[in-house]
């Protein structure tokens, strides 16, 4: 048994400790947003936050996390820079087959947490790790701009 | 102005259709059509039947439900298909709910494909006119309902946003959910007037698509979120060789784990567990030994080999004209292009939900490019009947190609056939790029000849690749041995050229399965035609741009967009040092398109795009944004190809495992990309996949022009263009 602190509310999730973040949220919490990519940390699908920070929830054991504050997309509109990336992102229709925008979006939140304008560097440095078979990295770039800057 | 007889005929609608009526649940109205009657008819399973024949459901609270025929895999289809009908029927796009449409061929078969498919870039070209009509012809009854009911002339009445209007009576209303229970009685009208194009509310329009809000908020459902009571989840190993067997599985560390079934079959080894992180550790601990057969002996070097040999020999003619022979005694130039086997890895891995009953039927889950396919794909391996399919279907994690194949289908109803209760089989990334249907390789032999003044003279193309279409209606000898798949853009090659002959040579890879991926043959032919382009332009000393100008004398769309795509990127024009252009220009799929892309290629062969420029001319549109959004897409899914992508086989076993080795571009490598979509008024043409043709040409073009390097296969070997000085 692990208690784990996910959208602001305490979990106690029947799970090994190696068991990756990922798998506790999709197949025991029932929080399927955050997506399966490859499970080696290289496409970042399942990309969610711990405390703020953007982390690759594939390879994260439960037994790591303790008490540090896990967001998902099902909760990342809740947060000012969350609801200001979803926002940008549907503007301009970023989204093609959406399988990759949860892990894009937790990703750009992240960035903007940290890095409120950020520039065409920084989003390279932050987004790289973030793969979109259909090809929406333009209208990414676009939109997490466009973020930057609404109020 | 109703929609000329030419794009009726060309949508593939005949005028001979049947709509159909029904009642909805709650007393609205249902209505949907059928095309071609018997053709549809003949190739349709008996009855799969959900939701009887409708497309459109109108409650009595207003609220109206499209049933979409085709997919959601990305490419906005849920929206396009919703704009034609909300606009013909005359309702809020706001209040209408795209809805998955049941399988069924006889009521959701594409009036160009004749089936229940998404692909080949046939979505928006088989249902433009059709849907329409369905739209229209809802309208009518509407109005004519109303008329019923006030005791006036339907002439007299006119529509808004889901209201008839009376204006002759003070403008009172109807509303539709209060007109649909007695519109559900009348008879469907058989001719319909569709709108004037200055009439049209969202057909042509960038609206906001229906389907993305939920993509942003983790809300949107793929077949591999299906979740319920009692659900257990399965991980797969298929034989690594094809046409491997299962030799022995040690379960010995298994069975000190609890709560873990091991499945072993013929060719394939499952583990199912409570959820997928146990299931994998399952798979982990066992010790799998294969028997591989006689694919096991092949490398990719034999099949490059065998592909060599068979663009030594005479193919199938599947073109020729003027004298052949004649025009290439002159001034010629031979040269070979060659493209690699290619994994889809769409980001959804392959995943299928199964639960075989106990009295025999079975219920499906997942995300699928072809609905009724996949519900005989589930009764073949059950032996039963299609009646006893029930098939639920999701948006698609990516399509590409690879989810019109139902492989993932069979194994996985293969493997729920030995559980008790439902099952959800995932494919770990690396099952899912190891034992794809894969992209076939092609080499592409090619010869011409050139006029004195620099016009082509002769020109012959012989393709050696592997057969999907055989592939697909399981090793059947091709029509006169050609497919029509593999020479698609060479027999169709845009550039005047009088004397010409395409051939194909099937020389199958055996130890590959093959299937569809996104651009299909074009991508090959495509590639060949425009680096051939290229290099007879140099032969000819001519500009690459006004070369291939002086050869589009029979294709004036083309030849206008090339003109804008060269102005747009300033061709011609001064760049910074070791960069140049490239240009690729392109008929397919019923679509035009003109691409320049400007690259930087370093001293160390790394190759930089920096810009790249589309001009787009795809007819009438439905959606202008979801087409530059496919294109834009597009552009860089023929690029991560061209820079990355291939799959080699050693003993028989391909060798790419995850993304750390079958690599995609990344938002870091991506370059500015400009796409323009021109006004048109010709039919519509299709837009998932000719971006994909597009990027490779291009990029290789402008290699071509910094370097004097001539990549003659895919993907680009930067080892090459270290080498050289740059220009």
């Amino acid at each position: 048994m692990v208690t784990l602190q996910i959208n602001g509310q305490s979990h106690t999730v029947d799970a090994p400790d190696d068991m990756p973040l990922l798998w506790a949220l999709r197949d025991i919490v029932g929080l399927t947003g955050t997506k399966f990519g490859c499970g080696i940390a290289q496409c970042g699908a399942c990309t969610v936050h711990l405390d703020g920070k953007a982390v690759r929830s594939c390879l994260l054991p439960v037994g790591s996390i303790g008490n540090r504050a896990i967001t998902t997309i099902e909760a990342i509109g809740d947060t000012p820079n969350g609801a200001k990336i979803q926002k940008a992102w549907l503007d301009i229709e970023v989204v093609q087959c959406g399988y990759c925008q949860s892990g894009q979006i937790m990703s750009a939140t992240a960035l903007l947490n940290r890095t409120p304008n950020p520039d065409d560097s920084d989003i390279d440095a932050a987004m790289a790790g973030n793969i979109c078979r259909c090809g929406t990295y333009v209208r990414i770039r676009q939109a997490i701009k466009n973020a930057a800057k609404s109020v | 102005m109703s929609m000329s007889s030419k794009s009726v005929a060309a949508a593939g609608l005949s005028r001979r259709r049947f709509l159909q009526v029904g009642t909805a649940a709650g007393g609205g109205l249902m209505l949907g059509f059928q095309v071609n009657g018997a053709l549809a008819q003949s190739a349709a399973p008996k009855k799969y039947i959900l939701n009887p024949n409708a497309f459109i459901a109108i409650a009595q609270d207003g609220k109206v439900t499209f049933q979409i025929p085709q997919e959601e895999m990305g490419q906005g289809v849920y929206t396009s298909l919703s704009q034609l009908l909300a606009d013909e029927l005359d309702v809020d796009l706001a209040n209408v709910t795209p809805l998955p449409a049941p399988p069924s061929d006889a009521l959701y078969a594409s009036p160009k494909s004749r089936r229940q498919s998404t692909g080949g870039s046939t979505s928006i070209r088989g249902f433009y006119t059709a849907l329409r009509q369905v739209g229209a012809s809802g309208r009518a009854m509407m109005i004519q309902a109303a008329a019923q009911q006030w005791g006036v002339s339907p002439a007299s009445l006119r529509t808004d946003a889901g209201k008839v209007i009376d204006d002759a009576h003070g403008g009172r209303t109807l509303s539709y959910g209060a007109l649909a229970p007695r519109a559900a009685k009348l008879p469907a009208p058989q001719d319909v007037t569709l709108k004037a194009d200055k009439d049209l509310k969202y057909i042509g329009k960038s609206v906001k698509r229906l389907d993305t809000p939920d993509k942003v908020n983790g809300k949107a459902q793929y077949g591999i979120d299906m979740r319920m009571e009692g659900l257990k989840v399965g991980v797969i190993a298929a034989a690594p060789v094809v046409g491997g067997k299962v030799a022995h599985v040690d379960d010995g560390k298994l069975k000190a784990m609890p709560g873990l079934q091991l499945v072993v079959l013929d060719d394939l080894v499952a583990v199912v567990g409570p959820n997928f992180w146990a299931a994998k550790k399952g798979m982990d601990a066992l010790a799998i030994k294969w028997n591989d057969g006689e694919n096991a002996k092949i490398n990719s070097d034999a099949i490059w080999r065998d592909l060599e040999r068979g663009t030594q020999q005479k193919g199938a003619v599947a073109k020729e004209e003027g004298d052949v022979e004649k025009a290439l005694k002159g001034d010629r130039f031979d040269a070979a292009y060659e493209m690699p086997f290619l994994a889809h890895a769409p980001m959804e891995p392959q995943n299928f939900t199964v639960h075989v009953k106990k009295d025999g039927s079975c219920e499906l889950w997942g995300g699928t490019q072809v609905q009724t396919a996949t519900v005989k794909a589930a009764s073949d391996a059950l032996g039963v009947a299609p009646e006893k399919i029930t098939f639920h279907n999701f948006m698609l994690g990516g399509g590409f190609g690879r989810r019109l194949a139902t492989d993932m289908v069979t194994k996985s109803v293969r493997v729920a056939q030995k559980v008790d209760g439902p099952v959800k089989v995932i494919w770990t990334r690396e099952e899912d790029i190891q034992q794809d249907m894969y992209r076939p390789a092609y080499r592409n032999a090619m010869s011409a000849s050139l006029t004195k003044d620099g016009k082509i003279d002769g020109w012959t193309h012989r393709i050696a690749g592997g057969s999907v279409i055989a592939a697909i209606t399981g090793g059947k000898p091709l029509k006169d041995g050609i497919d029509g798949d593999a020479v698609e853009g060479a027999v169709n090659n845009p550039y005047a050229i009088a004397n010409q002959r395409i051939e194909y040579v099937q020389t199958e890879p055996k130890a590959l399965n093959l299937g569809w991926w996104r651009g299909v043959g074009p991508n090959n032919a495509i590639f060949a035609i425009e680096s051939m382009m290229d290099d007879l332009a140099k032969k000819a000393n001519k500009d690459p741009v006004a070369f291939r100008l002086a050869h589009l004398g029979n294709e004036p769309r083309l030849k206008a967009i090339l003109q804008i795509a060269a102005e747009k990127s300033g061709w011609g024009g001064k760049l910074p040092a070791r960069t140049a252009r490239g240009v690729c220009s392109q008929h397919a799929f019923g679509s035009y398109i003109a691409t320049v892309a400007d690259v930087e290629v370093t001293e160390m062969g790394k190759v930089n795009i920096r810009r790249v420029t589309s001009i787009v001319d795809a007819g009438r549109t439905v959606n202008p944004d979801t087409i530059a959004a496919q294109v834009q897409g597009g552009l860089l899914f023929g690029m991560t190809a061209a820079l990355y992508g291939t799959i080699t086989l050693k003993d028989g076993r391909v060798q790419q495992r995850n993304f750390n080795d079958y690599r995609m571009m990344r938002i870091n490598e991506t370059p500015q990309i400009d796409v323009q979509v021109v006004a048109s008024t010709e039919d519509p043409g299709g837009i998932g996949e000719p971006g994909c043709s597009a990027g490779p040409p291009s990029l290789v073009n402008a290699i071509f022009a910094a370097t004097g390097v001539r990549i003659h296969r895919l993907p680009i070997d930067r080892t090459l263009l270290a080498s050289r000085k740059i220009a």
